[in-house]
C-alpha cells in the first residue's frame, strides 16, 4: 500500500476531495473549451454574447434603425415605414425579438408583437420575427431612421463555416503542412544521432568522457536566447556565399535537432546506462562489435527511451514560435501554425471566429499526440527530473 | 502542398539513411583501415586497441558537431559579440553594458523576470503538489491528471488565444463575451482591459503559464509522493500525527529534492518567456520581459547585435548556477561502466 493510500485512511472527508479536483478540472479544462464551442459558433453570435451561452440561446440586448424616413409610404392619411429590424447590422443576426423599446434606459418597455403608442401619432409595432410597421399620422420629420433597441433570442446554431475560412482564405491549412514539414524531419533526424551519442558515452571508455557529458549537461539549458545572433549571422553569410536562401526548412531542421540534442543524450543516456550490463557484455564475449552491440541490442531495447524523447521533441518543434520566427521566412511557403496564429492576433484583433477556428487547428496535433502516448511523455519526464534529483 | 509533404517525408528518409549510412560506412572503414581477423595476432590486438580508441569518436562525431556549431560556438560568440557595436563590426568596449543599465526598457525586463521568477515557479509547485496530493486519494484521479497535464501540449501561443479570449474586453454597451470580465460584471464589477493594466498585467501573463506548466510539477511531484517508504506515514500515523501534520512534516520533507528540481525546471522556463508576452502586449504597457526585449533588439531599426547580445547574457547568468547544480548533480549520480 502506497504512503497516499494510508494517508486516506484518516484524511479529510472524502467529498471534499472529490468535489475539489472536480472544481479543479473544470477551471482547467474551461480555457480550452471556451475556443472550442466559440469556434463552431457564427461570427455574429460570437460578437454578441458570451460562449458559455451557445447552447442555451441567451437574450442579447441590441440596438437597431428602423428604415430613413425618405422610404416612408402614404397609406391614406397615414405614413407608413416597414421593414425588419434585422436588415440593420447593429441589430446581430436574424433571432426572435423578444422585446422592445424606443429608449436605452428601457429597452424591454414593450413585448414582441404589442402595439407601441410612442405619442406625437406615432405608433410602432415590432414583432417576434423582426418584422415591424411604424406608422404616423402625417409625414416624418426626423432626419434619420428612428433607433429601437431590441432584446433578441438566438437560436443555439453551430457552423463550420470558420474552419472552412481559416483553413483556405487564412492560409491556416498552408501553415499546417509547413509545421509538419519542419516538425517531422526535426523530430526524427535527432533520434539516430543522440542514440549513438548516449551508447559511446556510457558503454564506450575514452578520455574526456567525463568531460562531454558535463558539457552535455550543462547545454541542455543553455537559453536559445544565446545561439540566435550568431546563428542568423552564420545562415546569412551561408546564403550569400553560396547564393541560396538563407532561411530554409534544411536550416531549422539542422537548428531544431541541434537544440535538441543535449536533452536527447542525456535522456537516452541515462536509459542506456541502466541496461543489463550481462546482456552487453556477454554479446561483447561473442565477438560482436560495437556497432552490432548497438544496432542490434542497444536500439531496440531503448525503444521506450526513444518514445519519450521523440514525443518530447515533436511537441517542442510543432509549438516553437522563436526559432521559427528567426531562422524561418514568414512567406506562405514558410509561416508555420505558430506563427500564423501570431499574425493573426496583431491583423484579425476582434474577430475570434478566425482567432478560435485556427487556434483549435494548431492544438489539435499536439493534444492527440498528447492522448495517444501520455505514457511515454510521462516516463520522460520522469526519467529526465526525478533521476537528476 | 503535397509537394512540400513529400519534400518532408523525403528529408526525412533521406536524413535517416545518410546518418545510418555514415555510421554504417564509417564502421566498415574502419575494419578495413584496421582489420582484426588478420593472421599476425599481434597486429589484431593492436588493431582491436585502435577500434577502442577511434570508434567512439565516430559515434560521437555527428552529435558533438551539431552542438558545436548550434550551441558551443553561438555562446561564445555571442559573448564576445557583446563588445561590439550594432552591426558587431566595432569594438566599443562596455558601451553596451553601461547602456543596458541606464535603459529604462532594459530595467523594466528585469523587474518583470524577477516578478516572474518569483511567482511561477512557486505556484505550480504549490498547485502541483496540491493536485497530486489530491488526485492521489480519488479512483478518478488519473483521468484528473490528465486534464491538468493536457495544456503542456498546447504551445504558448495558442494558450495566449485561448487566454486573450478569456481576457477581452468590450467597451460601451455591448455585451462582454470574454468570460473574466463577465465573472466581474456578474458580481457587479466594472469590465477591464486587464492586459493593459500596468503592473498587474504581469499576473495575468503569468497566470497563463502557470495553467500550462502546473501539470508538469503534478506529474513529476506525484510520482515522488509514491516513492515514499509506507513505513514513515505509518510510525506517523501511529504517533497520533493528523493528515495535515503528516502532509507538511512527513512527505514534504521527504520529496525536497524533487520540489527543487520541479522548481528549477520551471525557473528555467520562466527566464526564457517569450510567445506568450509577444502574443499577449508584445511588450506593451509595461509587460516587457528579457528575452522579448532581446529578440526586439535583434531586429529593432536593422538589429543591434551588441545590445541584443548583452540582453542574452544576462538571461545565460541567471540560468548559470542552476546548470552548475545540474552539473554537479549529474556527475554525483553518474552511473558508469
Amino acid at each position: 500500500m502506497s504512503a497516499v493510500a494510508s494517508l486516506r485512511r484518516i484524511g479529510l472527508p472524502r467529498l471534499i476531495v472529490h468535489v475539489s479536483v472536480l472544481l479543479i478540472c473544470i477551471l482547467w479544462m474551461i480555457p480550452t473549451i471556451g475556443i472550442f464551442v466559440t469556434s463552431f459558433r457564427e461570427a455574429g453570435q460570437i460578437a454578441s454574447s458570451g460562449w458559455w451561452t451557445a447552447f442555451t440561446g441567451a437574450a442579447e440586448t441590441s440596438a437597431a434603425r428602423l428604415g430613413d424616413p425618405s422610404t416612408a409610404r402614404q397609406d391614406g392619411p397615414n405614413y407608413v415605414i416597414s421593414g425588419s429590424v434585422f436588415d440593420d447590422q447593429g441589430a446581430g443576426p436574424n433571432g426572435s425579438v423578444q422585446a422592445y423599446g424606443t429608449r436605452v434606459a428601457a429597452p424591454t418597455e414593450f413585448a414582441a408583437g404589442e402595439e407601441a403608442d410612442l405619442g406625437d401619432g406615432e405608433k410602432l409595432i415590432v414583432n417576434d420575427d423582426g418584422s415591424y410597421t411604424y406608422t404616423k399620422n402625417g409625414p416624418f420629420d426626423d432626419k434619420r431612421g428612428k433607433r429601437v433597441y431590441l432584446s433578441v433570442t438566438q437560436p443555439p446554431s453551430f457552423t463550420l463555416d470558420n474552419y472552412r475560412t481559416v483553413l483556405t482564405a487564412q492560409g491556416i491549412g498552408q501553415s499546417f503542412v509547413n509545421s509538419l514539414t519542419v516538425a517531422i524531419p526535426a523530430t526524427i533526424i535527432p533520434i539516430l544521432i543522440s542514440a549513438f551519442a548516449a551508447y559511446a558515452l556510457s558503454w564506450m571508455h575514452f578520455p574526456g568522457r567525463t568531460i562531454i557529458i558535463a558539457v552535455v549537461v550543462g547545454l541542455i539549458v543553455v537559453p536559445l536566447q544565446m545561439s540566435l545572433i550568431p546563428l542568423l549571422t552564420m545562415y546569412n553569410n551561408i546564403g550569400a556565399f553560396f547564393g541560396v536562401p538563407s532561411r530554409s526548412y534544411v536550416g531549422i531542421w539542422l537548428a531544431h535537432a541541434a537544440f535538441g540534442m543535449p536533452l536527447a543524450i542525456y535522456l537516452l543516456r541515462n536509459y542506456i546506462a541502466g541496461l543489463p550490463k550481462e546482456v552487453i557484455e556477454s554479446a561483447r564475449v561473442d565477438g560482436a562489435s560495437d556497432f552490432e552491440i548497438f544496432v542490434k541490442i542497444v536500439l531496440p531495447l531503448s525503444f521506450p527511451a526513444l518514445a519519450s524523447f521523440a514525443i518530447f521533441q515533436f511537441l517542442w518543434t510543432w509549438n516553437d514560435l522563436l526559432v521559427a520566427m528567426v531562422l524561418l521566412g514568414t512567406g506562405k511557403d514558410q509561416l508555420v501554425l505558430t506563427g500564423a496564429l501570431n499574425a493573426l492576433l496583431g491583423s484579425m484583433g476582434g474577430k475570434w471566429e478566425i482567432l478560435t477556428a485556427s487556434a483549435f487547428i494548431s492544438i489539435l496535433v499536439p493534444i492527440i499526440v498528447f492522448f495517444a502516448l501520455q505514457r511515454y511523455l510521462v516516463r520522460g519526464l520522469l526519467a529526465g527530473s526525478v533521476k537528476g534529483g | 502542398m503535397a509537394s512540400q509533404i513529400i519534400t518532408a517525408f523525403g528529408a526525412v528518409i533521406a536524413g535517416v539513411f545518410a546518418c545510418a549510412l555514415y555510421y554504417w560506412l564509417s564502421d566498415k572503414l574502419l575494419q578495413v583501415a584496421f582489420p582484426v581477423r588478420v593472421g599476425d595476432p599481434r597486429r589484431a590486438s593492436s588493431n582491436l586497441r585502435a577500434h577502442a580508441v577511434i570508434r567512439p569518436w565516430l559515434f560521437l562525431g555527428p552529435a558533438l558537431l551539431l552542438l558545436l556549431v548550434y550551441l558551443v560556438y553561438p555562446v561564445i560568440s555571442t559573448f564576445i559579440l557583446s563588445f561590439y557595436d550594432r552591426s558587431g563590426g566595432n569594438f566599443v568596449g562596455l558601451a553596451n553594458y553601461r547602456w543596458a543599465i541606464g535603459d529604462e526598457q532594459f530595467r523594466q525586463s528585469i523587474f518583470n523576470n524577477i516578478l516572474w521568477l518569483a511567482v511561477v515557479p512557486a505556484a505550480c509547485t504549490f498547485l502541483g503538489l496540491v493536485i497530486a496530493v489530491l488526485t492521489d486519494r480519488i479512483w478518478w484521479g488519473n483521468i484528473a491528471k490528465s486534464l491538468v497535464f493536457m495544456p503542456m501540449a498546447i504551445s504558448f501561443v495558442g494558450a495566449s488565444v485561448i487566454w486573450k479570449f478569456i481576457y477581452e474586453f468590450r467597451g460601451g454597451e455591448e455585451a462582454q463575451i470574454g468570460l473574466l470580465n463577465a465573472v466581474v460584471q456578474f458580481f457587479g464589477g466594472d469590465p477591464q482591459v486587464w492586459i493593459a493594466l500596468p503592473f498587474w498585467n504581469n499576473f495575468f501573463l503569468m497566470a497563463i503559464l502557470i495553467w500550462i506548466q502546473t501539470g508538469f510539477a503534478m506529474v513529476i511531484l506525484s510520482a515522488a509522493l509514491r516513492g515514499i517508504p509506507e513505513e514513515t506515514i505509518e510510525a506517523a500515523v501511529i504517533d497520533g500525527a493528523n493528515g495535515w501534520q503528516i502532509f507538511w512534516k512527513i512527505m514534504v520533507p521527504q520529496i525536497w529534492g524533487t520540489i527543487a528540481v520541479v522548481w528549477t525546471t520551471i525557473t528555467i522556463l520562466v527566464l526564457k518567456v517569450f510567445d506568450i508576452v509577444l502574443t499577449m502586449t508584445n511588450g506593451q504597457w509595461n509587460s516587457m520581459v528579457l528575452a522579448n526585449l532581446m529578440f526586439d533588439w535583434m531586429f529593432r531599426g536593422g538589429g543591434d547585435s551588441g545590445r541584443s547580445a548583452v540582453i542574452a547574457l544576462v538571461i545565460m547568468a541567471a540560468v548559470t548556477p542552476i546548470m552548475i547544480w545540474n552539473i554537479r548533480q549529474a556527475s554525483e549520480d553518474r552511473g558508469g561502466h
